[in-house]
C-alpha cells in the first residue's frame, strides 16, 4: 500500500504545477497575444469608454431601444455575476404569469405589431445573459423603436437585416440579431432629436 | 423538427464516426508503449513525469495494486481540492477577493468529491464563490486527473479480457501519464486556443465594471476560462467556470464553439470503441459496441428535439408563436439560448448525458417532460451511450458481460465474451456495480422527499429537504431525483432549480458521487483481475458472435431493460406524469419561499 501513496503525492504536485499553473498562463499568454479582444471579453468602447460585450446581453427597458429577452440573472435581470435560469418547469405557475406579464407588456408597448409573439421574445435564456434575439423578435419591435426615434420603419428594418447574423458556416445554430450592436448602430445612424 | 436541424445532428455525428478510427488507433498505440508521431515533442514530459513522481515504466501492477494506485490518486486530489479551496484568501490570482467565507466546509466537500469523481457537479455559482487560482490550480487540474483516471481503467478492463494467465492488468501511474501527456494534453491546448478565436475569454482581470448605454451599472465577470473549457468538454468533466455553464456567452459564445464542445465530449468515448476493438484483435468488437452507442444515441435525440420542438402547450395557448420559421425557432425556449435554438440545445442536453459529462448549454430544470426525461434516463442507464472517458467503455463493458450471461441462460451454456468464460466472480461484480448504483439513487432521493429539517437549523436551512426544490408537483420530485441520479452517475448536469447548497444536500450529494464512481470502478478493476488469469477458449460453432446486429440488439435491450425495471417507478412519479398534467393545462405553484436559485 505504502509504495502506492508517495507516488499519489507527487503526482498531484507534479500535475498541479504543469496542468493547473503552466497550461493555464501558456494559454493565457498565447490567447492575449493572438487574440486580444476576444480573450479579454470582446468588449465594446464608444468614445473612450467601455459599454458592454458583444457577447453579454444588458438591459434595455426605453422605448428607443429594441429589447432583449427577459433574463433571470441577478434580480434585476442580466448581471453578469449571477448568470443562470430561472428554472421553471413547464407547469410552473410562476412561469405562465411570467410570460403573461410579458405579453401584456409588450402588447401594450407595441400596439402596432399584431402578429404572433416570437417564443424567444417572452421567455428567459439559460445563462440569463443572451446577447441575442430572433429577427422575428426585431421585426415585432421595429414600429415602436421607429416611432420613438421618429424615422420610417423601413429604415429600421433595412438596418435589422443588416445585423441580422445568418448561422455559422450557414447551417449552425439560429439566426439571431446582436441587441447592444443594433442599438449602437441606432444611435450612431438615427440619435433621437 | 426543421431540416436545418436534422442536417446538423447528422454532420455532428459524421465528424464523429470519421475521428473514430484514427483517434482510436493512436490511443492504442499509446497505451501499448508503441511510438507516435507525438512522442518527438512529448516524450520528454512523459519521462519526466515519471521521475518527478518515481515510478518505473516498465513495472506492472496487479488488480488490488492497481486500484490502490486509483484511491492514492483520487484521495490526494481530494484533499489537494479541499484545503485549496478552503485557503483560496491566502492564495494569488484572486482579484474578487473570495475567501473561506465563500466556501464553506460541506461546500468543499461536496466540490472535491465532485471533482475527482468526474462528477463536476456544482452546488456553487464559479462567478461569485472561487478564485482564478482555485478554478485553475485545483478544478482545472481535476478535469485532466479524473478524465485520464477513467481512461486507465477502461484500458485495464481491456487487458483483462485479452491477457491470458496473467496476474496483472497494466500500471496505473503509467497509463495515467500517458493518457494525460499524449492525449489529454494536445487536445486540451489546440481546443483551448480555437474556444478563445471564437470569444472564450482567457485573462486573469478583475470583473470589468461598466455602465450600459442606458446609464444602469453592470459589472462583467472574467477569468481563465478556454483553458477549462478544453479539458472540461475532452474529459467529459462538465464542470462550467460561471453558473450558467455552457449556455454563458463567454463559455460558449457561437454555434461553431459549440459544435466543438459537443464533438469534443464524443471524441474519446467513440475513440475507444475503436482502441477495444484494436486490443482484443478483432474491430468488429468494438464497432458492434459503437452501433449500440449510435442506435440508442438517435433514439434519444430524436425523442428530446421533437418535445422540445413542439413547445410548451400551456405557454401556446397564451398566443406565442411555437411553430419554427424562417426568423425565430418556436419550440420551447425557456431556458434555451437564441444562438443555439431548438435543434443544438436538444442535441447538446442528448449528447451530455449519454456522456458522463453534464455541461449544459440549456437549463434541463426548463426542458419539457418528456424532453427532460430523456436526459434523465440516459444518466440512468449508467451512461453507458458513447459514455464519459473511459467510464462509457468499462460501463458498456459491464452491460456486455450481463448480456451474454442472459444470453447463456437462455441457451444453457456458459457465456464466454472475447473468449474469457464469464463465470460466477465477472457476473457478481457487474451486479454489485449496477446495484449499489440503483440503491444510491434510490434511497437517497427517497430520504430526501420525506426528510424534516428545522427552519434555519445546521442540516438544511430552508427547513424539509423538499422546501429547496424551485418547483413543485411532479416537477420538483423530478428535481431531486435528478439531483441523485447525475451525482451517481458522475455526469454533473441538474434540473438546476433545486437549491443544493446545504449541508444535507452537499454531504448526501458527495456521497452518491462517491458510491457511483468507486463501487463501480473497484469491482470491474476485480472483474479485470479475475479475467486476465483465464485461459482463453477457442470459439465453436457454438460460441455466441458478439459482432453481429444480434448482439447490438441483445445489448442495447438489456440496457434499457435494466435501466428501466430499475427506475421505472421513479420515472413514472416523476416526468411521465407531469407530460400528462402540462398537456390537460395544469399549473403547479411554489409552496416554500426559497433563497435565489443557483446553478446548482
Amino acid at each position: 500500500m505504502w509504495q502506492q501513496i508517495l507516488p499519489g503525492i507527487r503526482i498531484k504536485i507534479f500535475m498541479t504545477v504543469v496542468l493547473g499553473i503552466l497550461y493555464p498562463l501558456a494559454i493565457t499568454g498565447i490567447s492575449q497575444m493572438l487574440f486580444p479582444h476576444q480573450a479579454n471579453g470582446s468588449l465594446v468602447t464608444v468614445g473612450g469608454k467601455v459599454v458592454g460585450s458583444e457577447l453579454i446581453g444588458q438591459n434595455f427597458a426605453k422605448p428607443e431601444y429594441f429589447q432583449p429577452r427577459p433574463s433571470a440573472a441577478g434580480n434585476d435581470g442580466y448581471d453578469p455575476t449571477a448568470s443562470g435560469g430561472s428554472n421553471y418547469g413547464p407547469t410552473s405557475q410562476k412561469l405562465v404569469d411570467r410570460v403573461k406579464a410579458s405579453i401584456d407588456k409588450f402588447r401594450k408597448d407595441n400596439p402596432d405589431y399584431t402578429g404572433p409573439i416570437p417564443a424567444d421574445l417572452v421567455t428567459a435564456s439559460g445563462s440569463g445573459l443572451d446577447p441575442d434575439i430572433s429577427p422575428d423578435s426585431a421585426a415585432a419591435q421595429t414600429a415602436r423603436v421607429a416611432k420613438a426615434r421618429g424615422v420610417s420603419a423601413d429604415q429600421l428594418s433595412k438596418l435589422v437585416a443588416q445585423f441580422t447574423e445568418a448561422p455559422d458556416l450557414g447551417l449552425l445554430g439560429e439566426p439571431r440579431v446582436n441587441v447592444l450592436k443594433l442599438n449602437l448602430a441606432l444611435d450612431e445612424q438615427f440619435p433621437r432629436q | 423538427m426543421t431540416s436545418s436541424g436534422i442536417l446538423q445532428i447528422l454532420l455532428f455525428f459524421a465528424l464523429i464516426l470519421v475521428c473514430t478510427k484514427p483517434l482510436g488507433a493512436f490511443m492504442t498505440k499509446v497505451f501499448d508503449g508503441e511510438r507516435t508521431f507525438l512522442h518527438p515533442v512529448l516524450r520528454w514530459l512523459e519521462v519526466l513525469t515519471y521521475k518527478s513522481i518515481g515510478v518505473q515504466e516498465q513495472v506492472e501492477q496487479r488488480w488490488t495494486q492497481y486500484t490502490g494506485a486509483l484511491l492514492s490518486f483520487s484521495i490526494f486530489g481530494f484533499l489537494l481540492v479541499y484545503f485549496i479551496q478552503r485557503a483560496q484568501g491566502f492564495l494569488p490570482f484572486n482579484p474578487q477577493g473570495f475567501n473561506a467565507g465563500n466556501v464553506s466546509p460541506d461546500l468543499a466537500f461536496n466540490t472535491s468529491t465532485s471533482f475527482i469523481t468526474n462528477t463536476n457537479w456544482q452546488s456553487y455559482s464559479g462567478e461569485s464563490t472561487i478564485s482564478y487560482f482555485v478554478q485553475m490550480a485545483a478544478l482545472t487540474v481535476q478535469n485532466f486527473a479524473s478524465a485520464a483516471a477513467g481512461i486507465a481503467v477502461a484500458i485495464a478492463l481491456i487487458r483483462g479480457f485479452v491477457r491470458q494467465e496473467k496476474k496483472t492488468i497494466g500500471n496505473f501511474w503509467v497509463d495515467v501519464t500517458r493518457a494525460t501527456v499524449y492525449i489529454l494534453l494536445p487536445i486540451s491546448i489546440v481546443a483551448a486556443l480555437l474556444f478563445c478565436s471564437m470569444g472564450v475569454i482567457q485573462n486573469l482581470k478583475p470583473y470589468t465594471a461598466l455602465v450600459t448605454l442606458e446609464g444602469a451599472k453592470q459589472v462583467i465577470a472574467q477569468g481563465p476560462v478556454a483553458s477549462q473549457e478544453a479539458i472540461k468538454m475532452l474529459g467529459t468533466n462538465g464542470g462550467g467556470f460561471f453558473n450558467a455553464n455552457s449556455a454563458h456567452p463567454f463559455e460558449n459564445p457561437t454555434p461553431l464553439s459549440n459544435l466543438l464542445q459537443m464533438f469534443l465530449i464524443f471524441l474519446i468515448p467513440a475513440g475507444l470503441t475503436y482502441t477495444f476493438g484494436r486490443m482484443v484483435k478483432d474491430t468488429r468488437q468494438g464497432w458492434a459496441i459503437f452501433a449500440a452507442f449510435s442506435v440508442m444515441f438517435f433514439a434519444g435525440v430524436i425523442a428530446v428535439y421533437h418535445f422540445e420542438q413542439g413547445g410548451n402547450p400551456i405557454l401556446s395557448k397564451l398566443g406565442i408563436q411555437s411553430a419554427p420559421t424562417a426568423g425565430q425557432a418556436g419550440g420551447n425556449m425557456e431556458g434555451k439560448e437564441v444562438r443555439f435554438g431548438i435543434a443544438n440545445s436538444a442535441l447538446f442536453a442528448t449528447i451530455t448525458t449519454d456522456a458522463s459529462c453534464g455541461a449544459v448549454n440549456a437549463m434541463h430544470d426548463s426542458f419539457t417532460p418528456i424532453g427532460g426525461l430523456v436526459p434523465l434516463f440516459n444518466i440512468m442507464t449508467g451512461e453507458v451511450i458513447f459514455g464519459g472517458v473511459g467510464a462509457g467503455l468499462y460501463g458498456i463493458l459491464l452491460y456486455c458481460i450481463l448480456a451474454v450471461f442472459i444470453a447463456g441462460l437462455m441457451v444453457g451454456r456458459t457465456p464466454e465474451y472475447l473468449g474469457k468464460k464469464i463465470e460466477q466472480k465477472e457476473v457478481k461484480m457487474a451486479m454489485l456495480a449496477i446495484i449499489a448504483t440503483a440503491l444510491s439513487i434510490l434511497v437517497f432521493s427517497a430520504i430526501s422527499t420525506v426528510i424534516q429539517f428545522p427552519v434555519k437549523g445546521y442540516w438544511n436551512p430552508p427547513g424539509p429537504a423538499i422546501a429547496n426544490m424551485n418547483n413543485s408537483g411532479p416537477h420538483g420530485f423530478g428535481e431531486i431525483l435528478y439531483a441523485y441520479v447525475s451525482s451517481t452517475g458522475n455526469n454533473g448536469s441538474a434540473f438546476a432549480g433545486i437549491n443544493a447548497n446545504t449541508p444535507w444536500y452537499n454531504l448526501t450529494l458527495g456521497l452518491a458521487q462517491l458510491i457511483g464512481r468507486f463501487l463501480f470502478l473497484i469491482p470491474l478493476l476485480a472483474a479485470a483481475g479475475s479475467l486476465a488469469v483465464k485461459k482463453k477458449i477457442p470459439s465453436t460453432a457454438g460460441t455466441f458472435p458478439t459482432h453481429g446486429p444480434l448482439f447490438v440488439g441483445l445489448l442495447v435491450g438489456t440496457v434499457l431493460i435494466v435501466g428501466a425495471l430499475t427506475f421505472f417507478p421513479a420515472i413514472a412519479l416523476g416526468p411521465v406524469v407531469e407530460h400528462y398534467l402540462m398537456n390537460s393545462g395544469k399549473l403547479f405553484s411554489t409552496i416554500f419561499t426559497l433563497p435565489t436559485s443557483i446553478w446548482s
